[in-house]
């Protein structure tokens, strides 16, 4: 026997399904009319056209958004590991310590990072003090991927240290009863069963790296357009809008294909874990 | 000849100021089955990760084949596990889990073959190759793990309760297989379990545990016939365990009678603990028995009757094959060799009286004693 | 290995908090600069708190975080509650999907897109001026929208259906066993949702960077005003106020979570 659904039950979702057709889906279905129009509102393919122009922005965009994500791995997935396997009462300390910098604001983050190198910041005050040339950090490529790293570091970590809590310290026992050094444990079982929370660290920094415009601006010193600055760019005048909406819409079908990919890599890696 | 293996000296250790093992010696000989056996808690699986080098002694000495290895680590010792509840790889398959130890050891991929087949064979784990752990049934999985501790050919086997998880009938196949294997391959087994009958069934030498101490180590006859205190006697099967005093040798006074017994070499009137087996005691008419009581409680146990009789306010468990009726008078006949004698302990009067007895508890505390289990595993990991 | 791991963990923590702490220090200094420490003052608080614009900025944050994470909340309760009963597979899925997609996307392509959404239809009713407080708030409620439904969701699944079905047995309707017994057990839920909601709300600078003006500015929206162009030494007084507050916060739930924990634990100990 069906049950029967109560009125309140069936209508529940009714709020939440218009306005997500009303502010999720409608706003996406403008930016695809703004992608393939004019200014006139007529259909056109020049906006699309015209991004041939903008693909040095795209490729700089994606090669500094790649290294700042390969940093971040680098960096966080010894710090998961380590946070992982310490006492429950310190993990939890270190948890706090992790998430505290995601809920401080990434312009505070941002602006921070930026006094610490500016020119007349402390690091170039210490180096001074110690005899060196002082060295304009602010302004360079290096300084937008680190901006990049330090700000979305704990999005890598966090995700991985999720699965890595999840990892069984009977598995690394097996794996050292069987011989392995600890560095055989981490290559043959400790990472192949954290590929979920690696995927997601990856997609968890990748994605805020592409798309920003602040870190760009502070320690870009405005000599790096990346794509989010670009984007910010059109839409200070309706005249760019549809320029402006045909970038967001290529990069975000760009997103959407390299996520989703990811996801199916995941996913087969979950099946092998499940 | 000394063809000792494993040497445990004065092993100490504690967790969070709670000591689990105080004082453990223990000498483990070559091609011997070895089973400690213990309630939870008793620190069976401490000293079995000691030795597999999962956990270091606060004190004492570890000794393999006369070296001592207190520092080496777990992947340098010659010994594999089988681990409670397996720790198969969740992203390998059957094979590569099972060849999993060649492989760290860069042996070439044509014999890594030959060898896993001869393994699977071994633990009937044909056309299983290709399957992931988590397809399979906890009886294959059990084979699994052991085949993935054997292939690397250690001289040891540590196995952490394997047969926990299995049911009854699956238990006693793998329990037959286990001591197949360990005959065929000669290879050192170190057993923990809490489980007597298994215990018993299996090994060459049983150690008893309780509180962080060894209370006995023996053949399975001598820990069953001549169990050392009250805890032994009680844990390895059922016991009525009664207060008596030794006159003189050969002679044992408990429940105002005096007995003959085969016991002897305790001090002039010694009070001691008296274990009878409950199925050492035979049922007679009353006016034949040497003591005399009223039945008060009759289990049906399938081949034979499990009686609990109130002998002067002292409850007994008898084992006949004879149906006697609640509330009948009966007389009870004890052999002199059913009668042994132990020396007071400090578990003496904690064990063998059957006045709260019954099945009901004992299979409620079962529950119990798996939690506590896990409750010290917890403290292990 | 153990001091290794410890060094590392050192190092990395060090290295994330430096130039947080270095900021919080320099918020201090009598001096406007960033080089040298000049002696400690509160200078530069009294210049913030004098500051109206910045204090029209935080009312307009806290405002804003409230009410689009309380709608948010509403919303998203009822649509976990719809999705728990939903039958229908594909419009389950589909839903989720579009529920999601604010989660995955790019901040700046949603911002972008709502900005054109309100501005088109702005246009064709009108309005020259449509973005501002509440363009703001359909901008964060729909942001917060999917955390809500993601914290309150599982606490539907979770919730024995036996326990509804003995609430009506004892005479209760649908609604009132709704009311009566699953929302306590889902209000957890609805309470994470919340803070969620109102946390992201606060902190959220690109999609309101597009959507608002300058007449309704959020915090972070001054912020980014501040520092577009030069050095304001009040901003890292505001900052630190802010990493204060926020370390606060998270140090009570923490403490909190923790006695939850904990009181939890003992009543399953004595079970």
């Amino acid at each position: 026997m069906k049950k029967k659904l109560s009125f309140l039950e069936r209508a529940a979702a009714v709020p939440h399904m218009v306005w997500a057709v009303m502010f999720i889906v409608a706003p996406l279905l403008f930016v695809a009319y703004f992608a393939f129009t004019d200014t006139n509102g007529s259909f056109t393919f020049s906006n699309v056209e015209l991004l041939s122009s903008y693909s040095h922005i795209f490729l700089v965009s994606i090669c500094f958004s790649l290294v700042a994500t390969f940093f971040c791995l680098l960096i966080g997935y010894p710090l998961a590991f380590f946070m992982s396997r310490a006492k429950p009462s310190t993990q939890k300390l270190l948890t706090v310590l992790l998430m505290l910098p995601m809920w401080i604001s990434l312009l505070i983050r941002t602006y921070s990072l930026m006094t610490l190198l500016d020119n007349g910041g402390l690091v170039n005050s210490l180096l001074t003090a110690l005899g060196l040339d002082p060295i304009a950090m602010v302004g360079t490529g290096g300084a937008v991927i680190l901006g990049m790293i330090y700000d979305f570091l704990p999005y890598m970590v966090l995700p991985i240290y999720t699965s890595m809590q999840k990892l069984d310290n009977r598995y690394l026992e097996a794996a050292a009863d069987l011989g392995c050094t600890p560095l055989q444990t981490m290559l043959r079982v400790v990472l192949p069963l954290t590929v979920p929370g690696i995927i997601s660290g990856i997609t968890m920094v990748f994605v805020p790296s592409i798309s920003t415009f602040y870190i760009s601006q502070k320690l870009g010193g405005g000599n790096f357009d990346l794509i989010g600055d670009t984007i910010e760019r059109q839409f200070k005048y309706p005249s760019t809008y549809h320029v402006g909406a045909a970038i967001s819409l290529v990069m975000m079908i760009l997103i959407l294909i390299s996520v989703a990919v990811m996801n199916r890599f995941s996913d087969e890696k979950g099946e092998m874990i499940v | 000849m000394d063809n000792t293996l494993i040497k445990l000296r004065s092993i100490e250790k504690s967790f969070d100021g709670e000591q689990v093992l105080c004082g453990i010696d223990l000498d483990i000989h070559d091609k011997e089955f070895v089973t400690l056996l213990g309630p939870s808690g008793c620190g069976k699986t401490t000293t079995l990760r000691i030795i597999g080098g999962f956990e270091s002694a606060d004190t004492g000495d570890v000794y393999f084949d006369g070296e001592r290895i207190n520092e080496l680590p777990a992947h340098k010792r010659q010994v594999n596990t089988v681990f409670q509840r397996y720790a198969l790889f969740p992203h390998l398959n059957v094979y590569d889990n099972v060849a999993f130890g060649l492989r760290v050891q860069k042996i070439g991929e044509e014999e890594i073959q030959k060898r896993v087949r001869e393994m699977l064979e071994m633990t009937g784990l044909r056309g299983f190759e290709s399957r992931r752990p988590s397809t399979l049934s906890g009886g294959q999985q059990q084979r699994v793990a052991i085949a993935r501790a054997l292939i690397n050919r250690p001289r040891v086997l540590l196995l952490d309760e394997p047969l926990g998880a299995l049911d009854l009938k699956l238990r006693k196949d793998m329990q037959n297989e286990l001591k197949r294997i360990q005959r065929e391959t000669g290879i050192t087994f170190i057993y923990v379990t809490h489980d007597q009958e298994e215990a018993l069934s299996m090994s060459d030498t049983v150690v008893v545990m309780a509180n962080g101490r060894i209370q006995q180590i023996g053949t399975p006859t001598d820990i069953y016939n001549e169990p050392v205190n009250a805890f032994v006697a009680d844990f390895i099967g059922e016991s009525n365990i009664i207060d008596g005093v030794m006159p003189e040798d050969n002679k044992a006074r408990f429940a105002g009678h005096t007995f003959a017994c085969v016991d002897g070499g305790f001090a002039k009137n010694e009070a001691v603990d008296i274990v009878i087996r409950p199925e050492d005691v035979d049922v007679v008419p009353v006016e034949k028995g040497m003591l005399s009581g009223t039945v008060s409680g009759v289990t049906f146990k399938g081949d034979y009757y499990e009686i609990i009789v109130d002998v002067k306010g002292f409850k007994w468990m008898i084992e006949t094959s004879d149906f006697v009726a609640p509330d009948e008078k009966i007389g009870l006949y004890i052999e002199p060799d059913a009668i042994h004698v132990m020396k007071k302990s400090e578990y003496s009067g904690k064990f063998g009286d059957y006045s709260t007895f019954s099945d009901e508890m004992d299979h409620l505390s079962d529950p119990d004693a798996e939690v506590g289990e896990d409750e010290e595993e917890a403290i292990l990991s | 290995m153990k001091t290794l791991s410890r060094v590392y963990m050192w190092v990395v923590f060090a290295l994330l908090y430096a130039p947080i702490l270095v900021l919080v220090i320099f918020s201090f200094n009598r001096g406007g600069s960033l080089s040298s420490y000049t002696g400690f003052s509160f200078r530069w608080y009294g210049e913030l708190f004098r500051d109206s614009v910045a204090l029209q900025s935080l009312k307009n944050s806290l405002v804003l975080a409230i009410s689009s994470s309380a709608l948010a909340t509403l919303i998203g309760t009822f649509a976990a509650l719809g999705l728990d009963r939903m039958r229908n597979r594909y419009l389950k899925g589909a839903v989720n999907s579009v529920t999601n997609i604010p989660m995955m996307n790019p901040d700046i392509v949603t911002g972008v897109s709502m900005m054109l959404l309100f501005v088109a239809v702005g246009g064709i009713l009108g309005l020259s001026d449509v973005l501002g407080r509440w363009t703001m708030l359909i901008a964060h409620t729909t942001f917060s929208l999917p955390y809500v439904i993601l914290s309150v969701l599982p606490k539907f699944r979770q919730f024995d259906a036996s326990l509804r079905e003995a609430a009506m047995d004892l005479g209760c309707t649908p609604a009132r066993a709704f009311f009566k017994v699953e929302l306590p057990h889902l209000l957890p839920g609805v309470i994470s949702g919340f803070i969620m909601g109102f946390t992201l709300s606060l902190d959220d600078f690109v999609i309101s960077h597009f959507v608002s003006s300058p007449d309704f500015q959020t915090l972070p929206l001054y912020i980014y005003n501040q520092t577009a162009h030069n050095v304001k030494y009040s901003m890292y007084a505001l900052c630190t106020l802010i990493i204060v507050t926020i370390l606060a916060l998270l140090l009570l739930v923490n403490f909190a979570g923790g006695i939850g924990d904990r009181t939890k634990r003992r009543k399953e100990a004595t079970k």
